[in-house]
């Protein structure tokens, strides 16, 4: 399992590792200026735009791509999102939240065979659909589901 | 039948012969059955008993069922949907019986006089070792929501109910308002007082850190030559319905994948019966057994239904039974399997309502019970005014305790508008009771109970109402948190359920004039969730209104007009 881990992160390559580093808070996008960064799709203010921006115009909803974030976030702030990729010779998995001003979040992409799994944490401005884009060979793979972010109390 | 019952049945007759009422066959029934209702006969070999949310109710109390409790989308006209004669008919019962009474807000002062009061540990002990000398190796289940809800527990910080639960001999736990004494307490207990007496489970609650398990996922027991399973599983949305300060480094949720796995896993080690303890609430057990397979059965909690019959959920791998035993101690649930061949063959279930006065009082626990009050007994008994009506609590939208509630601190703050929250625990009050300190802490004893005034946009006003709306309707029950919706005092409001999230709510007025989105209000409300919140403790509030008003009238409780809800068996 430890040495899984190590191939993925040994593996993600700069722009991956990077992204997470945006979802989490901890840079701005215009502190990045690796070569392979995508603007056009990290800037959109749309999903559309966001995945027009992937190269990801056409996709499918698939059941190999596993999504897994709360049905109700606990703090709307670092909701955690994880996502497996079981569809093979997967190359890059990205991460939207819908109605986030910018949705397009995070894009991890894979190496040498690293294993397709992440797992971050976003910040959800509402509650929003949030989706998975798993490209693999070329073809895009999608999966989605709610999370809410409510205002709490009165439960009980 | 004690010589106690008896004079207090002959008492009834009197009352009844003089008030020139028809004398029904009630009283009758009342008396006739008192043994009969008890009488369970043993069934099969793998025995549970489950009790839920007593919410620390340690005497026995009064406790109206709710007239409306509304089931939308697939939950229309379902359990737990379903109040009154509605009830009565999905489940068989006799109008006018001391069943009739127990499961339904029907008559019910008048059949409140008639029956005497429920619960109360030290005959619900009676009843746990009359089963448990029937049932030998019956386990007994508490699905949580155990040391909150009281003065007293609030006063030990659980410590009562803690004692009080190993002395009825329970086995397993799980939870959900335990979590709102901290992390820091709940952990103190499990490991001083439950350690090799009661297994704390819950498989759904992790560390943020690094998603460790906090408690055991399940436990293991052979009985009567059988291997059973029971897996925990706490309140899901804890740190959202409650302050997330109080359990800051847990994680919670459904996890239904975990359980999954939980269910394999105790499967492969031989376990012939997996029965899942839960706090999900009914909606979301019953989504759960669609999903999870190998469950034989849920007992649940947390929505506080007192349902009297399990629902039988098909899902890929079979069947799961799903049930859940109302609140505040008035019930104690008895399921028995027939396991044979390695199979669960057949089942029996009862929900048994307690009636205190048919139940004698176990002196252990009696005396264990005396022993915890005492020392509070005059603060617990101080006399703060006298009730004229009714008062109440459960209820979709309203009870005539929040209204109290929403009244007085309205009054003192000087508030337009006035929010207390949906919670479903709370007991009952006859008219013409004196309302003591004790009932006040009954609808008010939490750890953040301060009271606020803030002021709001008309805007986020119905924001609020919104997303409260939407805990209690969405049509996915994984989205709902179980509660009621928040009470409201002063404004008015239009509710559509079935609406999409977001445009439930219409048509808000203060005083007959519509509300402006834009336009400020003062709004006074209780037990905010946000960390740096302070405030005078709402019993301190409602107590001083209480002690100034000496009588109060019967409260005129302020409900939304409903649109789509016509027909609905949900509501009276």
């Amino acid at each position: 399992m430890n040495t899984t881990r190590r191939t993925v992160l040994k593996s993600a390559t700069a722009s991956g590792v990077l992204a997470g580093l945006i979802a989490a808070g901890a840079l701005r996008p215009t502190q990045v200026l690796a070569a392979d960064w995508n603007k056009a799709a990290f800037e959109a203010h749309d999903v559309a735009g966001a995945l027009k921006g992937l190269g990801a115009g056409a996709s499918a909803d698939s059941k190999d791509l596993m999504l897994r974030v709360p049905d109700i976030a606990e703090n709307g702030a670092v909701v955690p999102v994880d996502v497996v990729s079981n569809i093979p010779n997967t190359s890059s998995i990205s991460i939207l939240v819908e109605k986030n001003p910018f949705p397009l979040s995070a894009t991890f992409e894979f190496t040498n065979g690293a294993l397709p799994e992440v797992s971050a944490r976003l910040k959800l401005s509402q509650t929003s659909m949030v989706k998975a884009v798993a490209k693999a060979d070329g073809k895009f793979y999608t999966a989605q589901k709610e999370v809410k972010v409510t205002v709490g109390g009165c439960g009980g | 039948m004690s010589s106690m019952n008896r004079r207090e049945f002959l008492q009834m007759l009197a009352a009844a012969s003089v008030a020139g009422a028809a004398l029904d066959s009630r009283p009758l029934l009342a008396a006739g059955n008192a043994d009969a209702l008890y009488d369970l006969p043993k069934f099969g070999n793998v025995h549970f008993m489950h009790f839920t949310d007593c919410h620390a109710q340690l005497l026995p109390i009064w406790f109206r069922e709710p007239s409306v409790n509304l089931g939308i989308g697939t939950a229309l006209g379902q359990a737990p949907h379903l109040v009154g004669e509605h009830l009565l008919k999905a489940f068989n019962i006799k109008p006018g019986t001391r069943e009739a009474h127990a499961f339904t807000y029907l008559d019910f002062v008048q059949a409140a006089k008639t029956y005497g009061k429920v619960g109360g540990f030290a005959h619900l002990a009676t009843l746990v070792k009359r089963l448990r000398a029937q049932r030998p190796g019956a386990l007994l289940l508490d699905g949580g929501d155990t040391w909150q809800g009281s003065a007293t527990a609030l006063w030990s910080k659980g410590q009562d109910m803690v004692d009080a639960c190993k002395l009825l001999g329970v086995d397993m736990m799980s939870g959900h308002w335990e979590f709102t004494l901290g992390d820091k307490r709940v952990q103190e207990i499990v490991v001083k007082d439950l350690k090799g007496r009661i297994e704390f489970l819950a498989q759904n609650i992790k560390t943020t850190d690094f998603g460790d398990p906090v408690f055991p996922p399940y436990a293991m027991r052979e009985m009567n030559g059988v291997q059973v399973a029971v897996i925990g599983q706490a309140f899901p949305y804890t740190p959202i319905a409650n302050p997330r300060y109080m359990m800051a480094d847990w994680t919670f949720g459904i996890q239904d994948e975990n359980m999954q796995k939980m269910v394999d896993e105790v499967r492969a080690k031989g376990a012939k019966v997996v029965v899942v303890l839960s706090h999900n609430g009914m909606d979301v057990d019953l989504k759960m057994a669609t999903r999870v397979t190998g469950i034989d059965a849920i007992l649940g909690g947390h929505t506080h239904d007192g349902v009297p019959q399990p629902v039988t959920v098909k899902n890929a791998g079979g069947q799961t039974l799903v049930t859940n035993a109302g609140s505040n101690g008035k019930f104690l649930a008895v399921l028995d399997f027939d396991v044979r061949g390695g199979k669960v063959q057949d089942f029996r279930y009862k929900l048994l309502p307690i009636f205190s006065n048919l139940l004698p009082a176990d002196a252990e626990m009696a005396g264990y019970i005396d022993k915890v009050r005492a020392p509070h007994k005059a603060k617990l008994e101080e006399k703060l005014a006298v009730t004229e009506g009714l008062l109440y609590r459960r209820g979709n939208f309203n009870g005539s305790w929040d209204q109290l509630i929403l009244d007085a601190i309205m009054e003192v703050k000087g508030a337009d508008i006035g929010f207390s929250p949906g919670f479903r625990w709370g007991t009952t009050l006859l008219p013409g009771s004196a309302i003591t300190f004790e009932h006040l802490m009954d609808q008010t004893a939490i750890t953040y109970p301060y009271s606020t005034l803030n002021e709001m946009k008309g805007e986020r006003v119905k924001e609020i109402l919104e997303d409260i709306a939407d805990n209690l309707y969405n049509p996915d029950p994984y989205y709902q948190q179980g509660g009621d919706m928040v009470r409201v005092g002063g404004m008015n409001y239009t509710c559509d359920p079935n609406a999409k999230a977001g445009s439930r709510i219409s048509d808000m007025r203060l005083h007959d004039k519509p509300m402006a989105a834009d336009k400020t209000y003062k709004v006074a409300g209780w037990a905010p969730v946000d960390p740096s919140a302070t405030g005078e403790p709402v019993w301190d509030v409602v107590g001083r209104w209480l002690k100034d008003k000496k009588t109060v009238s019967t409260r005129k409780v302020n409900v939304p007009k409903l649109i789509g809800m016509k027909g609905n068996p949900g509501i009276a």
